[in-house]
């Protein structure tokens, strides 16, 4: 496994006026969970978009280190996957061409079609990954959401609302496929 | 500002209006009251001392606009962005004055308001592109958003700038004084036609008004930082 | 659709009169830069609406998207105008080009530039509130200088002058085309990661 650690410090973010959540510090490293707890709109999606470089912290700074080498914020994507209800997949593809597409995207050899199988398999959606995603329940969307994010096997997976649209069944999926990937979140 | 500095401005403004409009045109002129004749310009020379200015003037604050819009966009730093708007606001006052001083010399030396000439099409377009900078920020509320997409805009609009000024002479020939279809040559900015006298006014009236732009820029920028600290207060 | 209904409109508009060649050329630009506003426009908003747009961004680099983008809008314009400009030559009678390959040259350089140009600026809409109307104001002094060399080599290739004489423009439609480019690689981050 990958070495990782994830360092926030005093992080604050601010939109023009309104102070969303200031100085917030806390320290990860590879193989543990991490989570982040607060009521609605108390900025847990905007904390994880900076996690992700997505945002700029309008204070304070995130450091991600892989390997013990530090990375910026703009070469964060190889080594991080997100799944969030704010990140969606192309509609008019099916799940297969999605995954195929993402694979496209990030240059990834081509060993990961067993991997993206493999993936579907895991969140039992391998039997509909010839159907459009627009077909999809949410909670298929959801599951494709995993795949799509663990695809690359990032050093890190965050989870913003992990359980979204998933029924019982699917968070078992879900907290199963979790402990067997090798990932911090 | 230093109070003395501002009453310097007024009577440099109110010096060349005075003697920009009074001195006699004549042929053979003589001392500094008397202002030479200029084949093809006649009394209409006098615009030089404020439309010449005045277009000098945009093109600086523009260019500051510019400026500042970089300068917000490698340090995210809003100030930058006040300073670039209250430039770019006032380069956009000083190109609509220097259009109208134009156009109306225009009508009485080339016979319309209005001809499409090189120059005409430039400051038009000039205007048009500072119009759609103000529209596109008042179509942005977020004040990062708004200020990084203004930026990004005017960068794309500086860089077109030297194309008009290679493209537009090819296709239309021109009227302007200076351009490549005036007879009379490089005209009388370019080829220092005018007479020392008025020359010595024409830069007087050149520094005149980029001092006025730096007075009222400052007082913009000002006002600028204070409503922005107020509405923080709120 | 919208290239048959605004072809329709020139030629009701023209009628049975005979038109200079100038204005037909003119016209053909007009029709061009219309039908790719409203295509291009589309190019980062699809993104923003669907909500891909951050999924893209944990995908790729952003120069990445922005040269994917730029090539997708290149082939859709170049195929747009290559339509207009087929059907435009086929339905006005008064309008004949004498010099091929400056023509077709014309349409693939201008096509290249539309696309150069617009891209980053419908990057820039797809962050604004109001995206449909503000792009057409947005592009207009942007693309001019493109329009009126398009317009120009096009009256050439009526008048039947010959390849060599349209050289000259046919560089600085390049260049026009290149600093477009680079100039919107260096800002497109700045855009894109907002």
């Amino acid at each position: 496994m990958k070495k990782m650690t994830l360092k926030s410090d005093y992080v604050t973010k601010a939109y023009s006026r309104k102070t969303i959540f200031r100085d917030v510090s806390f320290s990860v490293n590879e193989g543990s969970a991490f989570a982040i707890t607060g009521k609605n709109g108390s900025g847990k999606s905007t904390l994880i978009k900076i996690l992700c470089g997505l945002l700029t912290p309008t204070k304070g700074s995130v450091l991600l280190s892989v390997n013990e080498k530090t990375i910026t914020p703009e070469n964060y994507y190889p080594h991080i996957g997100l799944v969030s209800p704010y990140l969606n997949l192309y509609e008019e593809f099916t799940g297969e061409e999605n995954l195929l597409l993402i694979k496209k995207i990030r240059g990834l050899n081509s060993g990961s079609d067993a991997r993206i199988n493999e993936l579907l398999n895991e969140f039992n959606i391998y039997d509909h990954r010839k159907k459009e995603v627009r077909f999809y329940s949410s909670g298929m969307k959801q599951r494709l959401k995993y795949c799509a994010a663990l695809l690359h096997k990032p050093v890190i997976l965050y989870l913003d609302e992990p359980s979204a649209n998933l029924d019982e069944m699917g968070i078992g999926i879900v907290r199963d496929a979790m402990n067997s990937e090798p990932a911090t979140r | 500002m230093n109070p003395l500095i501002k009453i310097f401005i007024s009577l440099v403004i109110t010096a060349v209006i005075i003697l920009g409009i009074s001195i006699p045109t004549v042929h053979g002129a003589q001392g500094f009251f008397q202002f030479p004749f200029i084949p093809g310009l006649e009394e209409k020379a006098r615009n030089i001392f404020f439309h010449v200015p005045m277009a000098w003037t945009s093109v600086l604050a523009f260019f500051m606009a510019l400026y500042y819009g970089i300068q917000y966009l490698r340090t995210k730093n809003q100030d930058y962005d006040l300073r670039s708007v209250s430039s770019a606001g006032l380069g956009l006052m000083f190109c609509i004055l220097a259009t109208v001083t134009g156009s109306i010399w225009a009508k009485f030396n080339w016979g319309s308001f209005w001809n499409w000439d090189p120059r005409e099409t430039s400051i038009f377009i000039l205007l048009l592109i500072y119009g759609a900078y103000f529209v596109l920020r008042s179509a942005v509320e977020d004040d990062e958003k708004r200020a990084t997409l203004s930026s990004v805009y005017s960068i794309m609009a500086g860089v077109t700038v030297p194309f008009f000024i290679f493209v537009m002479p090819r296709i239309m020939s021109g009227l302007h004084p200076g351009s490549l279809g005036d007879e009379q040559g490089k005209g009388p900015v370019l080829e220092l036609k005018m007479s020392p006298n008025m020359l010595a006014i024409f830069f007087v009236s050149l520094i005149g008004f980029t001092m006025l732009y730096y007075w009222m820029y400052s007082l913009r920028i000002r006002t600028a930082r204070v409503e922005k600290q107020l509405q923080t207060i709120e | 659709m919208f290239v048959v209904t605004t072809l329709s409109m020139v030629m009701f508009s023209l009628g049975s009169n005979t038109v200079p060649y100038e204005i037909l050329s003119g016209m053909l630009w007009i029709v061009i830069f219309f039908s790719a506003m409203s295509g291009l426009s589309r190019t980062f908003v699809t993104e923003e609406e669907r909500g891909t747009s951050l999924t893209l961004r944990l995908l790729t680099k952003a120069a990445n998207v922005y040269i994917g983008k730029l090539i997708y809008n290149t082939v859709l314009i170049t195929s747009l105008s290559v339509f207009i400009a087929l059907l435009y030559q086929l339905v006005i009678d008064d309008f004949q080009i004498q010099t091929q390959s400056i023509f077709w040259m014309t349409i693939l350089l201008g096509s290249i530039g539309l696309a150069a140009a617009s891209t980053i600026l419908a990057a820039i809409i797809a962050k604004a509130n109001t995206k449909g109307t503000l792009f057409p104001v947005l592009a207009f002094p942007i693309l001019l200088p493109l329009l009126l060399e398009c317009i120009k080599t096009t009256v050439l290739a009526v008048e039947g002058a010959f390849f060599v004489e349209a050289i000259k423009d046919f560089q600085i439609l390049i260049s026009f085309i290149i600093v477009m480019i680079a100039a919107s690689l260096m800002v497109f981050e700045f855009v894109w990661n907002d």
